[in-house]
């Protein structure tokens, strides 16, 4: 990294924003952080005296967690709020949460959201930084900086390499962070599975559609099964969970055409048996915990760059 | 709002495609009527008394503009529009009549709610007419009173805001409006198709996450309207058109003869998808805003004479149905003090000379609605719209006559405007002195 460069943003809503300096200064940053978590005292005082205020209106454990551990370990006092899904008819608007959360004075917001922009919604109104930790089917760059730095730990490199992400293109918002993320990094990113899931147009964000997964997976060094998000069942985007993983489950025998030291990611949480097999979640070719270990890096970068570290 | 015996609109510049006028004269309104055009040398009858001359050197004088697709809001959602303020709007934008839609609450589905517009609108800045629903409560399922609403005083019908998605109910409301010879506007879309969308289905949408629109929810639709009227022979206006195949099927439509009219909205030939990004729910409105060669077919449809008329759609929301998430956000943006700058933009460009601009949002309004105007014809009720193609001013949100803000034309350079619009010979609206 050259001694000019400054990480020049205050809010973290997406991938689609930032650019290749700005993200491997973040996975730098991240690397040198992950160490903390291996220390006995797990804790440094980067962040001592910050406020970090966590908003979650759709239920997480995983992201929620890892935000709120990555906050303590860099010594900032943490805060979280929940909502129950916001509704324009009853009770306050978006705009009056964030403003009162503002009044108190916290340094970062973390919030997560179910509508696409909720994050810049919040960015354009308040002068606090602001993480987005997933808005609706737009992006969650944390989950993508976490997989990138995964998967440079285990290749040495993104460049070049083939990705595979396989399921529910259209309702993921991990599958586009990834998508943007990769693809700028210079991977060859594609994508498969059943088409109701994918959008027509997800060749402009960088990937190539694949009609069978198999032709997505083959030579890949990196698998991403997306979970199957069984609440959206109410819309009827595929037949049955058990046709989904006949023809779109990560088994065994796909993983044998990807290359023999291909990784296999996933978001989580998973549907053990719908999008992977259990023996395939399980194997020595699983970095799945791994990307969860990262995930707590990633955040503390993160929070660390927002308020101004270099 | 001053009521003069007589008004002389000198020297301007008079454009009347109805009557084939285009020519530099002077207009004498007397009585609330249009008494006499005449150039400087044909200077004829003595001018009364008590009158109220305005030059108009390079000005045009044109038709009192109609907009037949506006949304007043009243009855039931006056927090964002009255009649009284939004036919404000219309004067300032040099409207001397609009078309108010049916999709209040309650909704104009009856002559009681025909006739309380109406009542309401009795001192407006503009004439009103009412537009009756189809179908009972907008609810897709029986047919509203057309022979009742239209006595009371309904120009048209539509279900506005929906589609009406049974078939069988738009081919009897088809058939229904020529007993009573009352206009049927279509909202053309297949909800199923459309349901819960945010945006234009596209790239856009994909990187922004927002759930799309894709152009055929409306194709689909304007291809069974254009049908229905083919097969019963009634005529069919299509509001709000937006794409490329929508205007191509029109096109068809005509050609074989079919009574078929339609209409565009300045929006579908000024912005592209582009101009929701950031999530501004100033560009969120449905049909939305689609992309570059449907814009461009939208311009082309306009200058060939496949779209009729340019209505706005004028759909104000308040903060509190705008300022939150885009996909909670209300579809719709306000249109009335928009249309002369974004139409001449067309003229000035070369897609349409000034008598089709004047048919698109005067003449065939008027003719497509069988009301008053869309003319400067001597003796007829004195509804003139006075025009300033050069006047330069950037939207201001300050300056909206409207009640809601929501336009995305805020901060936007725009040239052109009313300077004067004059409703049954009362000035409605003056920026002479500005």
């Amino acid at each position: 990294m050259s001694s000019e460069y400054l990480f020049a943003h205050k809010h973290i809503l997406g991938l689609d924003h930032l650019s290749v300096p700005d993200i491997e200064h973040i996975l730098n940053t991240a690397e040198s952080f992950k160490e903390i978590s291996g220390r006995s005292i797990k804790k440094v005082p980067v962040l001592r005296g910050k406020t970090v205020v966590t908003v979650f209106f759709e239920p997480s454990t995983r992201t929620r967690l890892s935000f709120d551990i990555a906050a303590k370990r860099m010594s900032a006092d943490t805060f979280s709020i929940s909502a129950s899904t916001s509704s324009t008819t009853k009770g306050e608007t978006l705009a009056d949460t964030a403003k009162n959360i503002e009044a108190m004075m916290p340094d970062i917001i973390i919030m997560r959201h179910p509508s696409s922009g909720a994050s810049n919604y919040l960015a354009n109104r308040i002068s606090t930084s602001v993480i987005n930790a997933g808005d609706g089917t737009h992006e969650h760059p944390s989950q993508g900086l976490l997989d990138l730095m995964t998967v440079k730990e285990h290749k040495g490199k993104i460049k070049g390499l083939k990705v595979a992400i396989i399921g529910d293109i259209s309702h993921s918002r991990v599958a586009h962070s990834d998508i943007i993320g990769f693809s700028k990094m210079g991977a060859n990113v594609f994508v498969s599975g059943p088409a109701t899931l994918i959008p027509k147009k997800i060749a402009h964000l960088g990937a190539t559609v694949c009609r069978t997964i198999e032709e997505a997976v083959k030579n890949a060094d990196v698998i991403m099964p997306l979970r199957i998000q069984k609440e959206r069942q109410n819309d009827p985007l595929i037949p049955s969970f058990r046709e989904y993983a006949s023809f779109f489950g990560i088994n065994r025998q796909i993983l044998q055409i990807a290359k023999p030291d291909a990784i296999v990611m996933h978001p989580g949480p998973i549907n053990r048996g719908v999008e992977l097999t259990p023996d395939v979640a399980d194997s020595f070719q699983s970095v799945i915990l791994g990307q969860v270990t990262n995930g707590v890096a990633i955040r503390m970068a993160l929070m660390y760059l927002v308020i101004g570290g270099a | 709002m001053t009521r003069l015996q007589a008004i002389l609109l000198e020297n301007g510049r008079i454009i009347d495609p109805v009557n084939r006028v285009d020519k530099k004269a002077s207009l004498l309104i007397e009585k609330g009527k249009i008494k006499a055009i005449f150039t400087r040398r044909q200077k004829t009858s003595p001018l009364p008394k008590n009158l109220l001359s305005i030059d108009l050197q390079g000005k045009w004088i044109v038709p009192g503009l109609i907009d037949m697709h506006v949304h007043l809001r009243e009855p039931g959602e006056e927090h964002k529009e009255t009649i009284e303020t939004g036919t404000r709007a219309a004067a300032a934008g040099g409207f001397t009549a609009v078309a108010c839609m049916p999709n209040t609450n309650p909704v104009n589905d009856c002559q009681s709610v025909t006739r309380l517009i109406l009542e309401k609108a009795e001192n407006a800045s503009a004439r009103v007419y009412p537009v009756g629903a189809i179908s009972k409560g907008l609810q897709g399922e029986s047919l509203a009173e057309f022979g009742e609403m239209k006595k009371a005083g309904a120009v048209a019908v539509t279900d506005d805001g929906k589609p009406v998605a049974d078939s069988q109910l738009m081919r009897r409301a088809l058939e229904y409006s020529s007993n009573h010879n009352i206009m049927v506007i279509s909202h053309s879309e297949d909800f199923s198709l459309s349901r819960n969308g945010a945006m234009n289905e596209g790239v856009v949408s994909t990187r922004m996450g927002l759930r799309g629109i894709p152009n055929l929810a409306e194709e689909v639709m304007v291809y069974r309207d254009l049908a229905l009227a083919e097969y019963t022979g009634c005529p069919i206006h299509l509001a709000h058109i937006s794409t490329q195949e929508s205007i191509r099927l029109i096109r068809f439509a005509k050609q074989k003869g079919n009574p078929v009219t339609a209409e565009t909205a300045p929006h579908y030939f000024s912005l592209t998808e582009e101009a929701v990004k950031d999530y501004d729910t100033n560009a969120k409105m449905n049909p939305p805003l689609r992309t570059q060669k449907d814009l461009e077919a939208v311009i082309k449809a306009i200058s060939d004479g496949t779209i009729d008329v340019i209505a706005t759609d004028h759909a104000p929301h308040s903060v509190l149905e705008k300022d939150i998430e885009f996909d909670q956000a209300a579809n719709g943006i306000i249109g009335l003090e928009t249309s002369v700058p974004l139409t001449l933009a067309l003229f000035r460009k070369g897609y349409i000379d000034e008598a089709r601009l004047v048919e698109l949002l005067s003449a065939n309004p008027a003719k497509i609605l069988g009301v008053k105007g869309g003319s400067l014809s001597i003796g007829s009720d004195a509804d003139i719209a006075v025009i300033d193609p050069e006047y330069r001013f950037v939207l201001h949100e300050k300056d909206i006559i409207s009640k809601s803000k929501n336009s995305p034309f805020i901060g936007a350079q725009l040239q052109g405007r009313a300077l004067l619009t004059i409703c049954a010979g009362r000035i409605t609206h003056n920026a002479l002195s500005a």
